[in-house]
């Protein structure tokens, strides 16, 4: 699946999207599978609450799972407007 | 209705008198605009990431619960993306509906959505370096009341 980063979390991850091979159930899973790799993605990770996932550009949540999800993206809450 | 994500500015004068003039049978037109703010006197950009698939998307279902809760006759979002200077116009809504209370709530109602559930980030710019601009928890408040 592609991952997707932006904002704050792609500046400390350092790249805007990656392929990942995952089996991760759900996005929790997926998100300790990236923690794991690396101190990038451990400090990007380390307080998801700050942190919001859309699936396949919907918004979603951390426990949703991941099966036929083909884009993860990664972000901190949107400021628009 | 209609929803544009672009870099380029856009004329706010022409935007508004267009969807203002497009249809009779609507009495009521608001518009809102948003501006880059210089609050302290030191920005010198603002810079507006968003997520390119997933931004149009977002907006034309904001845009369509607006259009089917207050049964509006259009609404109109207009929203930038990229480097911007102080006093640029970010982005624009405008709503079109029978009667003045249902523009204003409509307007509004997007305006909350757009802050905190289309997928954009600001980042401000400053002599002293940059910084994103942290979401705020009443604009999580604010989506409450619809």
């Amino acid at each position: 699946m592609d991952v997707l980063y932006f904002a704050w979390v792609r500046e400390r991850i350092g790249i805007p999207r990656e392929s990942v091979d995952s089996q991760a159930a759900t996005v929790a899973d997926l998100v300790a599978e990236l923690s794991a790799r690396e101190e990038r993605y451990a400090l990007a990770f380390s307080d998801i609450s700050a942190l919001r996932v859309a699936l396949d550009q919907e918004l979603s949540d951390f426990d949703a799972p991941l099966a036929g999800v083909r884009e993860v993206a990664f972000f901190p809450p949107m400021t628009g407007g | 209705m209609r929803v544009i994500v672009q870099e380029a500015p856009f004329d706010f004068g022409a935007e508004a008198a267009a969807f203002a003039s497009a249809r009779h049978d609507m009495g009521a037109i608001v518009t809102f605009t948003g501006i880059v703010r210089d609050n302290a006197g030191g920005l010198s950009a603002m810079e507006i990431e968003h997520y390119p698939g997933m931004t149009a998307k977002a907006l034309e279902k904001i845009a369509a619960e607006a259009v089917s809760r207050w049964s509006l006759g259009d609404a109109l979002v207009i929203h930038r993306h990229g480097r911007m200077a102080p006093g640029e116009m970010i982005m624009m809504v405008a709503t079109a509906a029978h009667h003045r209370a249902d523009a204003f709530a409509a307007a509004e109602y997007l305006m909350d959505y757009l802050k905190s559930r289309a997928p954009f980030w600001k980042k401000e710019i400053g002599a002293d370096g940059a910084e994103w601009v942290a979401a705020k928890d009443d604009d999580e408040a604010a989506l409450e009341r619809w």
